[in-house]
């Protein structure tokens, strides 16, 4: 097959495939007999027309690159990690305990603290799969998939019994103390006297996805661990005979990228939500496989593909909530996304490749 | 050209949709959508009736997401809906925020109490539904053994539980109530294979009549008992009809009546708690053609015997919420 040149292959590939999912899309829309325009229209406008729709689409745009990132990291090192959705349902659990623990004063203080509590829990809950795969030889995929259900299992004990006020009919808990809330964007847009996104949920968390976005970068990139990370998964062989140990580089691997995952909940739980809810990660995890997929395992592809869905997860929303579109449909769309971009890259690429091929180009 | 047209159109019925948004009332419905077969398609099947009954219109939300829930409550409150109701307790949290930045407007929750001046809270007491119930369960057991099966494992399905267990025991000191629930993720609610599994599992431990407090899981709770001859007790809505001559009767919540009334007369919702129990009929055991022949003589004295105590106030039924324990295994 013919190589495609860059720019074509991390550029041209993905915003065909997106072209297609979206004509496919157009067609379901007109088949169930509304207008394809109209709802274009109403996504983009509901997504990105305004500060307010970037301010959600920023909010889920957090959680997809904290996942997307997790996805990421482990895939480097050769392993799919499809536990996202659970390791962050227990991220959310560390955060919870680390805010109820103590009256915290000022959110300064809090956030760090979360963040270890969020990352330590998350990290923990991919450490046993982790050391099954490392050990024992049992899949990593089955097991972080088997995981995803015993950590919903776990959550839904510890809220019912545990952690709901006596009288309270949500399983969720208390609220958090005000000193662990956190600054929205649109409070650090007013301290700098602009308006922007009021009454959404994005908040500071954004910019610490933006930091995880450069230091995975760094240490996929720039560190001895993440050259030893990068020829473990390229291959295991290789990087056996240079002296690299399979059990600890997959342990690591899969303890940064269940960590990643587990620091979602401090925009979910502690940004968005202010308590934890039992139904708080909501797919994230398994969006971020999508995420991963399309973003090409780089930082800077995630955090697109993280906006992308963002823009899904927001407009699709708006879709299904202020048209006659029902909101099954935005998963028809959504799905097609993850279709076009991520399985059925390679078909894209087969199509566009003659073109270059004839080209000359190399 | 057409594309125009149809641009034109759209726009047109915007346009339409907006003038006749002033003073709608509006119903948001919780993650499990409006077809859910149970607590919110009961409140679904309200709105219609006021739908069919006045000629009138509403605004309808579903959610798909926890953080819409204030955008959600926002944009209707903003475009001036008109009582806004909404079912489930997931809202509570996110409503009492809300509430008092539109105080003109009307809130209605069904399921959870919220403590603000605009809104109603409208709480059924499931516990005494299921108390009868559970009555009627033990009536018509031969094996001295039932079932009950929840949907997630989560307080408001306890309640039920307990009554039902309650109503059970108090009939039948030294009867067997099994329990299971359906699983772990709200998937629960709608998991009718499971659920005629777990109905095959608990008919295996010899219960023969079985409660299903699961949503849509019941449906095939209901399907697996009728195809093992034993009976079964369906939940929210009537579900008597689905197995002519095998559901024994129905745990019915009224929220369609909730929904109806909010709509049709809003100036008569009024701050506060609106207790909806046996007495105002906000629950009850369904009785019709269907489960007449079940409905013995002695199990319906039972039972109206029990509901006299308790709407009369000389029977109390524990409600699970109180303290979060249950007198009763």
């Amino acid at each position: 097959m013919t190589r495609l040149p860059r720019w074509a292959d991390l550029v041209l590939t993905p915003l065909i495939s997106l072209a297609l999912a979206f004509a496919i899309s157009a067609l379901v829309i007109l088949a169930i007999g509304q207008s394809p325009w109209m709802a274009l229209k109403t996504m983009v406008t509901g997504a990105l027309g305004s500060s307010y729709g970037w301010g959600y689409t920023l909010y889920y745009a957090t959680n997809f690159v904290f996942t997307g990132l997790a996805v990421a990291v482990a895939y480097h090192a050769g392993l799919f990690n499809i536990g996202g959705e659970g390791q962050a349902a227990l991220g959310g659990l560390g955060v919870a305990l680390v805010c109820l623990a103590l009256p915290w004063p000022h959110w300064a203080l809090a956030l760090p603290a979360a963040m270890i509590g969020g990352a330590a829990f998350g990290a923990l809950w991919a450490l046993i799969p982790a050391w099954l795969q490392a050990k024992r030889g049992s899949h990593i995929v089955i097991t972080t998939i088997m995981f995803n259900f015993i950590a919903a299992a776990t959550l839904n004990y510890v809220l019912v019994n545990l952690m709901r006020p006596v009288g309270s009919m949500d399983p969720a808990t208390a609220r958090f103390p005000a000193g662990t809330v956190l600054p929205r964007l649109t409070d650090m847009a007013a301290a700098v006297g602009i308006e922007w996104g009021k009454a959404t949920p994005a908040n500071v968390s954004f910019l610490v996805a933006l930091a995880a976005c450069g230091l995975v970068w760094a240490l996929i990139w720039r560190s001895r661990l993440g050259y030893e990370i990068r020829a473990f998964g390229k291959s295991e062989r290789a990087a056996r005979y240079a002296g690299i140990p399979p059990a600890r580089i997959t342990i690591v691997a899969m303890l940064i990228s269940g960590g990643l995952a587990g620091l979602m909940a401090i925009n979910n739980v502690m940004g968005e939500s202010g308590r934890l809810v039992l139904n708080s990660v909501e797919g994230a995890g398994f969006i971020g496989i999508a995420v991963a997929l399309m973003g090409r395992n780089h930082p800077l592809g995630i955090l697109l593909a993280a906006l992308l869905f963002g823009f899904l997860y927001q407009g699709g929303g708006e879709l299904a909530l202020f048209t006659a579109i029902p909101r099954e449909l935005i998963v028809v769309i959504q799905a097609l996304v993850i279709l076009f971009t991520g399985a059925l890259d390679n078909m894209v690429r087969m199509l566009i490749a003659p073109l270059f091929a004839r080209r000359g180009t190399p | 050209m057409t594309l125009m047209t149809r641009l034109a159109c759209g726009a047109a019925a915007l346009a339409l949709s907006a003038v006749a948004a002033v003073a709608e009332p509006a119903l948001i419905f919780d993650l499990g959508g409006k077809f859910d077969k149970s607590f919110n398609e009961a409140a679904h099947t309200g709105a219609e009736r006021w739908k069919a009954e006045t000629g009138g219109t509403y605004k309808e939300l579903e959610m798909q997401s926890e953080a819409q829930r204030e955008q959600a409550l926002r944009r209707l409150a903003e475009t001036g809906a008109d009582p806004i109701v909404m079912t489930g307790f997931a809202f509570g949290d996110v409503l009492n925020k809300v509430a008092p930045d539109y105080p003109d407007n009307r809130f209605v929750i069904i399921d959870m109490v919220v403590d603000q001046p605009n809104v109603q809270s409208v709480v059924f007491t499931e516990e005494q539904g299921s108390y009868l119930a559970g009555i009627a369960a033990a009536k018509a057991s031969k094996t001295g053994t039932v079932g009950f099966i929840g949907g997630m494992d989560i307080p408001l399905i306890r309640k039920f539980q307990c009554g039902f267990a309650q109503g059970f025991k108090a009939a039948r000191p030294d009867g067997t109530v099994l329990v299971n629930y359906t699983g772990t993720t709200p998937a629960a609610w709608n998991d009718p294979v499971k659920g005629g599994e777990l109905a095959r599992a608990q008919k295996s431990q010899g219960a023969d009549v079985i409660y299903a407090a699961a949503g849509g899981t019941g449906i095939g709770v209901l399907q697996a008992a009728a195809d093992e001859g034993i009976l079964s007790i369906g939940v929210d809505s009537n579900q008597n009809h689905l197995h002519p001559g095998k559901v024994l009767t129905s745990m019915v919540k009224r929220v369609d009546n909730s929904v109806f009334e909010a709509f049709s007369n809003p100036d008569a919702i009024t701050p506060g708690v609106k207790v909806m129990d046996l007495k105002s009929e906000g629950v009850t055991l369904a009785m019709d053609d269907n489960n007449k022949a079940l409905m013995t003589d002695d199990m319906v004295k039972a039972i109206d015997e029990a509901r006299a105590a308790i709407v009369g106030g000389t029977l109390a039924v524990h409600d699970y919420m109180t303290d979060n324990a249950c007198p009763v295994e």
